[in-house]
């Protein structure tokens, strides 16, 4: 996987992730563009988009897209389970997540998919495990915060 | 001090957080950036801070900024600063800001290596797993370096959880430092065994995607992956592991066959359980027969209703076909149905995959119904990317092997003309060059191109209208050219010559107008020769005059060429028109000018001019520059060709160790040398930017009036002349019928048997000119031969008893004319067309009962099916009668068996779809099967035919001669892989000596080169490795050295009975010179 994208029907970018080193200027355009091209399907196409020399997997839940870059012999199908994988590691963790779960923890939207992917590979398929790291990790946040204070 | 930390935390109470910042951006919707200014002046405030904790909330909150969009790059050091936090807590967001902000050229990451190799190394495990993740993402080359051997250690740290990410990430490092695979990958492998089973399917991931860039190193772990595949429970797994046998199959025929029943399991196992599809698509890239389970299933689900999950399964179900089509065309050519009606889906994506398979799905007879539906869409299409799709792929289809499908040229020509009205396409070259390619080689279209190309010329202003339709003006250079060259079929040259010379052409590209100025001459000396036929001198003059008037425009142009070529062109005239004024008359020696014609040359067409006698392209011309004093204590016992035999004896000794050795060194040469770039196979796939044109938005413009050239004939019409045309032929044919079964005899030219219109029956109305026989190779890969076969009259004589005896007609009289007769046969080989991918090709020879006086043959081809053959052949016929009725028989032996329409017996022979008048000849295909290809093989066919005067069945015996080396694929080989196939200790070994060879080395090399396919690999002076593969994949490696009159060949290769075959081959080969 090249990168992932999750974004809203209004085309607010809420995550993004780059598994390839590109300048910003070139992240830029490239979600731009895709945001753009992504919104503009019709809810009953097919989840997938030639676009460049990359394929393009997306998904839409409630009021988020979210959309992955892959190379040209990946798996599609493989690609949409990790989204949709993904999807339940959030619901799991935020208890029926919804758009501003992410917006408001951003960092722990980010930190669950790093348990999840490392460099655009799924690391770790069950979801139970994915969730006992985040939660240990947690747990040494506070209580490296209740040393603190 | 205790009051700055006092004033520390009361300052952070005051501070935003994360969420109050967010918040703050939702509430401040209408002076977001303002709000956000002033956001960046307080963290910036706050990163000056000693406090951590407060640097690690700005810190939080740039990230998210940076997600908005905001330039961050200022706070890289504070980033830093929070990474190497001692706290967790810090440290996470520090590293995640890292793997979001930085990148490959952010400079502080040379400061983080150490930070890093401590929190590696901290007995802390979520210490690690952070720093594991951020490294993911922004490591650089010389952090991979710095860091391998760190990683590489964790790789087995007691966790799992540490394993995993530290076995993920060495793929990331392997991409970056290439060098660390080498000392890793035993561990690597050691992990696809680990208890636990995420570091196993990370173990599989990360050997999955080493091996779909260079599978052929890993072709050794086949069987370890094999046993993980009938083993394993994990789907991911399961899925990866399929994929990898994807990119190993090619390499190795034997595992697909043994993939078949594992596969099978898998596939009717998970459809029921599992979300099924998803294994599918890995299947797909199997190149086993896997294949039509596929398409049976995308089929069955794929089409009734539209819903989105639906959709999807479409899109892999043509995903699919689209890789079948590439080895088993015949099978998804019956869906062809389905694929038209998935080009009507309101889905672009699923349009584009239905366009890619359409390329194998036209045949004659439908191509231009298929290309009709395509210029509709075309029309509709909304994006130039999709439209631009549709215009390529229409030129493809249509120019596919050489024009196969196309009937007639002037539709073709006329689709050409229809697709420049395109708006905004990029590819006008490609239809310029369509334009020019047809005219150039099919005579009989040039009236009509011409005809075409001057309209388009006189409404140029509707092409160049606009900037947006720049890219299609490329079609006037075609125009242009064509009218120029051909200018003797204008109707009215004089009105092109002045659309040519409008001033309007001066905002033309550069490189166009140069061609307007050229052509404008040859228009000019056509115009001439008409004019000074007539009595009327004054018209030449104001001609001339005419040029003269227009021609200073160009010679002011900015473009150099344009300013050359228009300044010659007008010093000619003017000379041109002084004798004009003289009553001289010129126009013959303007021709002359342009006289002769210009004939395609086939860009391989060099290799066809053979080197002459006695010139040697290896030899120096000059001095060689003198190399390392240890390079030759005598540099000039080079060109001492007097004796040879001084030099050549003592490198005779280069083994392949030697060779092995030398390739080391120099490999290692070339890793110290900083200036040479590694082809390493592993190489970062640089992020490739399309064209810009791609992102220059692009307004559309709603055309009332639809953008047609007045003037120009549709392609419609053609579709119709040409039902027309077909459904008189059929008529005719019916009658004929009628006639034939009345009179017992058919008394003039049809011999096709009644029945279902077949392929053939459809006649070209313009043939692709016989010039571009030697043009093919363009498109195909061929090479033919001649064969000739003096079938004398005893044969005929012979054949034609038997015949007579065998259909028991009339005694048959002896004609002594007939015996004139002499077939000759030529042999082509094919690339086929219909396979798409590459194909195979077979030589073969045909023989007739007698010996065979001369077969001088050749192939060439690739091909990545392993059964099929095709086997070309010319059938010339050069008696004084009328032939038809001809069939092609082959007796099907086990091992290769003619391909017949279904239905049809195995001993039923096909019909030849033509018949022949005196002293023509034409050419017809045919398809084998062959199973085993180690043993070479001759098969016996008859040709049977009837002589029009005579009636009589004829017979005309011969052989089909499939030798071994036919079914070798020229094919490229580098050095280190050569190497390493050697090294692989898989290839049977065996040898021959070849005595009393009197030739240079060189020619022996061609020689082995030219007629057994082989490719040089390495050649060291009397010494070369050289290396084939068959169409089913057997590698074959020679070592060929040369002592004297001796020349000894080594050879490896994983089939020996195929190599014996090909060794006693090339021994013939030399035996007859």
């Amino acid at each position: 996987m090249q990168f992932m994208l999750l974004f809203s029907r209004q085309g607010k970018l809420r995550l993004q992730k780059w598994y390839v080193p590109l300048s910003d200027k070139e992240k830029k355009k490239i979600t731009r563009e895709l945001v753009q091209t992504v919104l503009a399907r019709k809810p009953k196409m097919c989840s997938f988009l030639e676009w460049r020399d990359l394929k393009i997997v997306y998904k839409r839940y409630a009021s988020l897209y979210f959309c992955c870059a892959i190379e040209d012999q990946d798996n599609e199908l493989i690609t949409l389970e990790i989204i949709h994988r993904y999807v339940e590691l959030l619901d799991k963790y935020f208890g029926s997540v919804c758009e501003l779960d992410i917006i408001f923890n951003f960092e722990k939207a980010y930190f669950i998919l790093d348990e999840f992917l490392l460099g655009g590979e799924a690391q770790e398929t069950s979801k139970k495990n994915v969730l006992k790291a985040i939660e240990q990790a947690d747990l040494l946040q506070e209580l490296n915060a209740f040393n603190v204070n | 001090m205790a009051l700055k930390i006092v004033k520390g935390s009361i300052d952070r109470m005051f501070d935003k957080n994360l969420q109050d910042l967010v918040r703050g951006i939702r509430n401040h919707k209408e002076d977001e950036a303002k709000y956000i200014s002033t956001c960046i002046d307080e963290i910036k405030q706050e990163l000056k801070q000693d406090n951590i904790a407060v640097k690690a909330n700005a810190v939080c909150k740039l990230t998210y900024l940076q997600m908005l969009g905001y330039d961050v790059s200022w706070a890289a050091f504070n980033i830093v600063e929070v990474m190497s936090s001692s706290k967790f807590t810090y440290k996470r967001i520090g590293y995640l800001a890292a793997s979001q902000c930085f990148h490959e050229s952010t400079d502080v990451i040379m400061l983080t290596t150490n930070q890093i190799r401590k929190d590696l190394s901290s007995p802390n495990q979520y210490d690690t797993g952070v720093a594991l993740t951020g490294l993911s993402c922004f490591v650089t080359p010389d952090l991979a370096r710095d860091l391998a051997n760190d990683i590489m250690t964790l790789m087995s740290h007691t966790k799992p959880y540490i394993r995993k990410k530290a076995v993920l990430i060495m793929y990331k490092v392997f991409l970056k430092y290439p060098e660390s695979l080498r000392p890793a990958f035993p561990r690597l492998k050691e992990k696809l065994e680990d208890p636990d089973p995420g570091v196993q399917s990370a173990a599989v991931n990360v050997i999955c995607e080493l091996a779909r860039r260079n599978p052929k190193n890993y072709l050794s772990l086949a069987p370890l992956f094999f046993k993980l595949m009938t083993s394993s429970t994990n789907n991911w797994v399961l899925i990866k592991i399929i994929k990898l046998f994807g990119a190993l199959t090619p390499l190795e025929p034997r595992l697909g066959k043994k993939l078949i029943e594992p596969l099978t399991n898998l596939i009717h196992r998970k459809i029921h359980i599992f979300s099924s599809h998803k294994m599918l698509c890995s299947q797909s890239h199997l190149i086993v027969s896997l294949s039509r389970i596929a398409v049976l299933i995308s089929l069955s689900s794929g089409m009734p209703n539209h819903s989105a999950s639906i959709q999807v399964m479409k899109y892999l179900g043509l995903l699919a076909m689209s890789k079948i089509l590439k080895t088993h065309p015949k099978s998804v050519q019956s869906h062809k149905d389905l694929i038209l009606q998935c080009l009507d889906d309101k889905d672009e994506s699923i349009r584009l995959r239905a366009l890619d398979l359409l390329y194998g799905m036209v045949s004659k007879k439908n191509l231009m119904e298929i290309v009709k539906k395509l210029m509709l869409h075309v029309d509709k299409a909304e994006g130039t990317t999709y439209r631009d799709e549709l215009l390529t792929k229409i030129i493809d289809i249509c120019s596919q092997s050489n024009y196969q499908y196309i009937t007639n040229f002037e539709w073709y020509i006329s689709i050409l003309v229809e697709l420049t009205r395109l708006e905004g396409t990029r590819h006008g070259h490609l239809i310029a060059s369509q334009m020019l390619d047809v005219a150039i080689r099919v005579r009989a279209i040039r009236v009509f191109a011409v005809a075409q190309m001057a309209t388009l010329l006189d409404n140029a202003h509707l092409l160049t209208g606009n900037m947006q339709r720049m890219g299609i003006c490329e079609v006037l250079y075609a125009a242009a050219w064509i009218c120029g060259e051909f200018s003797e079929h204008l109707e009215n040259p004089m009105q092109t010559l002045e659309a040519m010379l409008r001033p309007k052409v001066a905002t033309l590209p550069g490189h166009i107008q140069a061609v307007y100025v050229q052509n404008a001459a040859k228009l000019f000396a056509t115009v001439l020769k008409n004019q000074e036929g007539n009595t009327d001198s004054t018209a030449a003059q104001e001609t001339s005059q005419l040029m003269i008037d227009r021609l200073p425009l160009f010679v002011q142009s900015a473009n150099l060429e344009v300013q050359e070529r228009a300044s010659c062109i007008l010093q000619l005239v003017k000379y041109i028109q002084k004798l004009q004024q003289k009553d001289v008359e010129v126009a013959e020696e303007v021709c002359a000018l342009f006289a002769g014609e210009l004939n395609p040359v086939a860009p391989k067409a060099q290799k066809k001019v053979p080197v002459p006698e006695g010139l040697d392209l290896d030899a120096w011309i000059n001095e060689p520059p003198s190399e390392s004093e240890s390079e030759d204590e005598q540099p000039k016992a080079i060109f001492a060709k007097e004796e040879p035999k001084h030099s050549r004896p003592r490198h005779t000794e280069v083994d392949e160790k030697e060779l092995a050795r030398r390739r080391e060194a120099r490999k290692q040469e070339q890793a110290n040398n900083p200036f040479y770039i590694k082809a390493s196979p592993s190489s970062q796939k640089a992020y490739q930017e399309a064209p810009g044109v791609e992102h220059i938005p692009v307004v559309q413009i709603d055309l009332s009036v639809p953008l047609k050239v007045p003037g120009l004939p549709m392609s419609d019409q053609y579709v119709k002349l040409e039902e027309e045309r077909r459904q008189k032929e059929r008529a005719d044919k019916k009658k004929k019928e009628k006639k034939k079964r009345k009179e017992k005899r058919s008394g003039r030219g049809r011999k096709h048997d009644s029945g279902p219109e077949s392929e053939e029956d459809i006649t070209p109305a313009h043939m692709v000119d016989i010039v571009t026989e030697e043009m093919p190779e363009v498109h195909r890969s061929c090479l033919n031969i001649t064969m000739n076969l003096k079938g004398n009259a005893r044969t005929n004589m012979i054949s034609a008893k038997k015949s007579s005896k065998h259909k028991k007609k009339k005694q048959k009289k002896e004609k002594e004319e007939k015996e004139k007769k002499k077939k000759k046969k030529h042999h082509h080989h094919h690339h086929h067309s219909d396979g798409g991918g590459e194909e195979s090709v077979q030589n073969g020879t045909v023989e007739e009962e007698e010996p065979l006086p001369v077969s001088v043959y050749d192939i060439q081809g690739n091909l990545q099916d392993g059964s099929q053959v095709v086997v070309s052949v010319i059938f010339e016929n050069k008696c004084d009668s009328f032939l038809k009725s001809m069939e092609f028989n082959v007796l099907d032996s086990l091992n290769s068996k003619l391909q017949r329409p279904e239905g049809s017996g195995p001993h039923d022979g096909l019909t030849v779809p033509f018949q022949l008048p005196p002293g023509v000849s034409n050419e017809a295909r045919f398809v084998f099967t062959v199973q085993s290809i180690v043993m070479p093989q001759k098969l016996k066919g008859t040709l049977t035919f009837i002589v029009k005067d005579s009636s009589t069945h004829e017979k005309l015996d011969f052989k089909l001669h499939f030798t071994c080396t036919s079914y070798l694929i020229t094919t490229p080989c580098y050095s280190d892989a050569f190497a390493k196939l050697l090294e692989s200790g898989d290839l049977k070994c065996s040898s021959v000596r070849l005595e009393g060879v009197i030739m240079p080395f060189h020619h022996l090399l061609a020689r082995i080169c030219f007629h057994h396919h082989f490719s040089v690999v390495e050649r060291i002076d009397s010494c070369a490795s050289m290396y084939s593969r068959s169409i089913q994949g057997h590698h074959v490696c020679l070592l060929v050295k040369t002592s004297g009159q001796t020349v000894s060949i080594d050879a490896k290769c994983d089939e020996p009975t195929l190599l014996g075959n090909v060794l006693d081959e090339i021994k013939q080969t030399f035996s007859q010179c």
